[in-house]
């Protein structure tokens, strides 16, 4: 056990100055008329053992990151480095060691299933993946697994419409499992479902971790749930950070125009409790045109001409607090009761 | 290092719904292909034709076949179907089974029956192989364009612009003609024709296999594949052909339909298998001379011809209905 609180200090995943640009393409001749900056510069920790949580708006390239951690696709810029190794560059064949390590669940119970293998088949892929060549042995480790999360063991032989979204959900959570990983990237794994099956999941998820000290990438748009699950979190708009905090913290003592809109979006139990949103209600701005300044210029109420003069960088505004916002950094943002 | 230890722990959770009733895939299917009557009838024929033509090869073949669809009785020559035989004239041997000459002969006076098993077996064949061999490239050229398509060969020729450049090279040459001047050049065999017809009838299933995947290429259950680890051999194989298949199974049996006619049509045309070997499209292609005389010998190949390229449509058609999972939903 205390080898496990010393490594509880490490750093299991570090991210430097993401990079992912989408063309944009026109015309007849699908030139590249501009760049979407999916993601632009993104930078986090996570500590082994602990829960980071990616927060922001649809669109805002979460899930980009998600799938570039996981090289399913390629970044422009930037290095992941797991466990001490810059894995941005490593050929497919190169990153196999890595893969088990980190795996996914995904935000479409429906979608991320193959609907033509049963569930038990679907499962096994990762205990060969492992190694296990015996199968009465890949039978035995299945039905642990399926027990893990909650589901029972005859199921192994089911094919996933015959399931729930919740149980599918559970069944892709063993499917990460199974390969015994270090990291799990959770995009979204809550938000296509019931409220009372997610309390479900998002402790199925808490208990997986306190068991097998998982480390957790939660993505979510929930802030709601992510304060419950994560240790610290960061805020995400038009593939930047805005906000760096531990969660208390950040719940406590937003600093950023658009975290504290966003904390202020969140409905309040209590009837006539209307939000106020800070918000002018418009639509996320085209991320392809170009803008120079503050990424959230536009739609934030405190805009000033600096905004679009300055180049905007992280500050540091507090123990572990980081902020992408001059006046924040200054201090000069009015407080909201 | 995740050492899993799961019975100290399930007993958190408790096992939440009980499972739906098991039903397998096929049982569903059946269920649902039962309903379509039509679809029903084009596979009994299918079997029927299948059954026929095994047995009719078996009943027409070898040195000394119960039904000869070679022997040759010029006494006999254009006798209307179910007409008794002359016994008189003919030798013992040349006398038909069952004493009666079921579909009539020929101008030869051989048996139409017989001819007619032995074409059977050839048209299943040709239709069988033919569908392989295209549907075996056309899932080999579609899986690559669809899952490999963004590699870049030379500069801006990506795998799939190749391929699918290729398919539409392929079809811009009217099929039947280019079958034509290929059997012509070939010495003529009933494997070359099903060889050649293989080889002109890929491109529709590559298109279709090349759509399926790639929209399956972006689902979140091969990204989890990949994700795992799994290899792209059996990322191809396992998780996306089985998904992709359904289309590719439908096409193929209205294939078999077509390879079948266009097989008849090469006979008919002189192209086709050599005589002395019988096929329906030969039989038909001889009785047309005596189309007033004995109009059988052309409306039986005929109307075989017809049922059996029917009843595959059928088939196909009512799969197509059953494997399309928006009709699945509703069911």
């Amino acid at each position: 056990m205390n080898s496990k609180t010393n490594r509880a200090n490490h750093i299991i995943l570090r991210v430097e100055g993401l990079k992912k640009y989408f063309p944009v393409r026109r015309g007849f001749f699908q030139k590249i008329a501009a760049w979407n900056k999916a993601v632009d510069g993104v930078s986090f920790e996570i500590q082994q053992g602990k829960t980071l949580g990616l927060v922001g708006e649809s669109g805002c390239g979460k899930t980009t990151v998600a799938r570039l951690i996981l090289k399913l696709l390629e970044s422009d810029a930037g290095k992941i480095v797991f466990r001490g190794t810059d894995i941005s560059k490593l050929a497919e064949n190169d990153m196999k060691l890595y893969r088990k390590d980190m795996q996914i669940v995904f935000q479409d119970p429906y979608g991320s299933l193959n609907p033509r293998m049963t569930v038990g088949l679907s499962i096994e892929e990762g205990l060969r993946i492992l190694g296990i060549k015996n199968a009465p042995k890949r039978k035995e480790r299945l039905e642990k697994l399926l027990q893990m999360v909650g589901m029972s063991p005859e199921s192994a032989d089911r094919y996933p419409h015959e399931f729930s979204g919740g149980q599918r959900q559970r069944i892709g959570i063993a499917r990460a499992l199974s390969v015994e990983p270090l990291l799990i990237i959770c995009d979204e794994p809550v938000s296509a479902l019931d409220v009372s099956i997610q309390a479900q999941i998002i402790n199925l998820l808490k208990d997986l971790q306190d068991r097998l000290g998982l480390s957790y990438l939660f993505i979510s748009h929930d802030l709601n749930v992510v304060g419950y699950l994560c240790n610290t979190i960061a805020v995400m708009y038009k593939g930047c950070i805005m906000e760096f905090a531990p969660a208390e913290q950040l719940f406590e003592n937003p600093r950023h125009p658009y975290t504290i809109s966003l904390l202020a979006a969140i409905p309040d139990p209590e009837p006539g409790n209307t939000p106020d949103l800070h918000l002018p209600e418009r639509d996320l701005p085209d991320s392809s045109i170009p803008i120079f300044g503050c990424s959230f210029q536009g739609r934030c109420t405190l805009e000033e001409t600096r905004c679009r003069e300055e180049r905007t960088t992280l500050a540091q505004v507090g123990e572990e607090h980081f902020v992408r916002c001059w006046k924040a950094a200054q201090n000069k943002i009015p407080k909201v009761s | 290092m995740t050492n899993i230890q799961a019975k100290e722990f399930n007993q958190n959770f408790q096992f939440d719904q009980p499972l739906a009733p098991k039903r397998t895939r096929w049982e569903e299917f059946w269920l649902l292909f039962r309903q379509n009557r039509l679809a029903i009838l084009g596979l009994f024929i299918f079997i029927l034709f299948f059954l026929s033509a095994l047995i009719g090869l078996f009943l027409t073949s070898g040195t000394n076949p119960v039904f000869d669809p070679a022997l040759i009785r010029l006494q006999e020559k254009l006798r209307p179907p179910l007409a008794e035989p002359h016994l008189d004239s003919l030798q013992p041997e040349e006398v038909p089974r069952l004493d009666i000459y079921l579909m009539g002969t020929d101008d030869l006076g051989r048996d139409v029956f017989a001819r007619m098993l032995q074409g059977a077996w050839v048209s299943l064949t040709v239709g069988f192989v033919a569908v392989g061999i295209s549907v075996l490239i056309g899932i080999f050229m579609g899986g690559i364009a669809g899952y490999f398509g963004q590699h870049m060969l030379i500069n801006t020729i990506s795998v799939d612009t190749l391929i699918m450049r290729i398919v539409d090279i392929m079809l811009c040459f009217p099929s039947f003609f280019l079958i034509l001047t290929v059997v012509a050049l070939l010495p003529a065999s009933i494997y070359n024709i099903m060889i050649v017809i293989g080889l002109t009838s890929w491109m529709g299933t590559t298109r279709f296999v090349r759509a399926e995947f790639l929209s399956l290429r972006e689902q979140d259950f091969v990204a989890a594949a990949k994700a795992l680890g799994v290899s792209n051999f059996r990322i191809i194989f396992r998780h996306i052909m089985p998904n992709a298949i359904a289309p590719v199974l439908v096409s193929a049996t209205i294939g078999i339909a077509s390879a079948i006619l266009t097989e008849a049509g090469l006979s008919f045309l002189g192209f086709g298998v050599p005589p002395p070997h019988a096929t329906w499209g030969n039989i038909l292609s001889n009785g047309k001379n005596f189309i007033f005389d004995a109009p059988w010998l052309t409306f039986i190949p005929g109307i075989a011809i017809l049922i059996v390229v029917l009843s595959f449509n059928l088939f196909g058609e009512g799969l197509r209905d059953v494997l399309n999972p928006k009709l699945r939903e509703r069911g």
